[in-house]
């Protein structure tokens, strides 16, 4: 319980030093602002809209992460106490991963990962 | 005496800690531009100095991270008016602040015993230490990509898309690739990790990291550099491109991106030696003074043997900095499509199948 009240701590002093570090530079900074200051860095040319809207490919990404990263999760407990589990975790988490694999072997045959 | 230790302890540890990562991330900025300029046949930064009298102290421009912090806090602090005001000025605290509290289940030394108490160098000793170094390290992403959306930028944009999409990628291969050391040593707790590290295998060679799981090592070496968005995984800079999330950002706000970057070269560092280098341990170096295979031995204090072993690990955590910055200025950048590639096609299904190896090797010498 200490270890957690202790990174509670930890997380106030580093919001500190960040907030400092920010109060700092906004006081201490000169103001000269003017209309082409104002606008968004563009090599020149001036936006007139940012396109939110991206590549799907970032989308799919994005899922695939989720899949994945939830298995990682789960082989967590499972490593911890691999050990104790004997063949039988073994084989238990071969069935689980080869599922995953499977998915993986879909994903790349439909082309989810290709970037061209 | 004994009631207040325990609380003046807290203060050395917490002290301890953030000492090794803001007292060093300054000098590496320095050893960064030190190091390119020494690979490029160029003398690099050498002009900040502090005039005493007619003298001029120079140290070689040690100075320069002083004289970048100065400058960084005394610019005008410009927001664009398309830019998302609140999101804008929260993204650089959401990129320091995680790196600056994952280093915080890493052990910078043994315990030190007082009174017959043991008190942890090492600022939260929880249950589930890695996984919470995980699970704060990937807040980064947040920070990464609200700053690309809120900035209105469409380089600003186009870098954070880049970094959000390479560093999840990443993280999935990142977990996976040390679940084999998780299972060999059977603990997510670091410091009993690093504890069972001092054992021997075949008895002379130091059970560490590096030598049980080869293979989980450069994967892991390569994704946390990918994490990192360093070169040769610099995409989301590609610094003579689109320059990145951060292109709209001024003054110290700029700042606390720069310094997160490295803030994580340490935290890299750190963890590279936790889990794979034996972390504060020495070969044969045992809590009594050193015991060689090959027989003899030498008998230390306490008192000896803790500060070897908290020098061991910042020796060790000091070649991992350097050897990171060296990678930097060795690889040429990655296209982004190998980039993606790489982490879904190459490091996942590997360390998938280092990991099962690994599973059934276990069992097979434990039968």
């Amino acid at each position: 319980m200490h270890s957690y009240g202790l990174l509670l701590v930890l997380f106030g002093i580093a919001a500190g030093i960040a907030t400092i570090l920010y109060a700092i530079t906004v006081t201490l900074g000169p103001r000269a602002r003017n209309p082409t200051k104002d606008e968004p860095f563009e090599c020149g040319n001036i936006v007139k809209q940012v396109n939110h809207r991206v590549s799907v490919k970032f989308y799919i990404v994005a899922l695939l992460f989720i899949l994945f990263d939830m298995e990682t999760v789960f082989l967590y407990p499972w490593a911890v106490i691999y050990r104790d589990l004997g063949w039988t975790g073994f084989w238990a988490m071969i069935s689980f991963v080869s599922v995953l694999m499977l998915g993986l072997v879909y994903v790349w045959k439909k082309g989810a990962l290709d970037w061209d | 005496m004994d009631v207040w230790l325990p609380y003046a302890w807290d203060v050395v540890r917490l002290g301890g800690m953030l000492a090794i990562l803001l007292g060093l991330a300054g000098p590496l900025t320095w050893a960064e531009r030190r190091q390119s300029a020494m690979i490029q046949d160029r003398i690099g930064p050498n002009r900040a100095a502090i005039k005493i009298g007619n003298k001029e102290w120079r140290a070689f421009g040690l100075l320069h991270p002083l004289a970048d912090v100065i400058k960084l806090l005394t610019k005008e602090d410009t927001v664009n008016i398309r830019a998302d005001r609140f999101l804008y000025n929260l993204a650089p605290f959401i990129s320091l602040v995680p790196a600056l509290v994952t280093f915080a289940v890493i052990p910078f030394g043994p315990d030190v015993t007082i009174n017959g108490v043991a008190y942890p160098l090492q600022v939260a000793r929880l249950d589930a230490g890695i996984l919470y170094m995980f699970a704060v390290s990937s807040l980064a992403v947040f920070g990464v990509s609200l700053a690309g959306y809120a900035s209105a930028s469409k380089l600003a944009m186009m870098g954070g898309l880049r970094a959000a999409a390479q560093m999840i990628s990443y993280e999935v291969a990142m977990g996976l690739s040390i679940m084999g050391l998780v299972l060999y040593y059977g603990t997510l707790e670091p410091y009993a990790m690093v504890r069972a590290q001092g054992e021997l295998l075949f008895g002379f060679l130091p059970a560490w990291g590096v030598f049980v799981q080869p293979l989980a090592f450069i994967l892991f070496f390569t994704a946390a550099t990918a994490e990192n968005k360093r070169i040769p995984f610099d995409l989301a800079e590609g610094e003579s491109e689109i320059i990145g999330y951060f292109v709209e950002y001024s003054g110290m706000k700029f700042g606390m991106f720069y310094m997160a970057e490295y803030i994580e070269v340490i935290v890299v560092a750190g963890t590279l030696t936790t889990l794979f280098f034996g972390g504060w341990q020495i070969p044969y170096l045992m809590d009594h003074g050193f015991v060689f295979p090959w027989g003899g031995g030498l008998d230390l204090s306490h008192a000896a043997v803790t500060v070897l072993r908290i020098g061991a690990f910042m020796g060790k955590l000091l070649f991992f900095c350097w050897f990171q910055l060296m990678l930097r200025w060795t690889l040429p950048r990655f296209r982004y499509d190998q980039v993606m590639s790489l982490g879904w096609r190459r490091l996942l299904p590997i360390s998938l199948a280092n990991l099962v190896v690994t599973a059934a090797v276990v069992l097979w010498l434990e039968a």
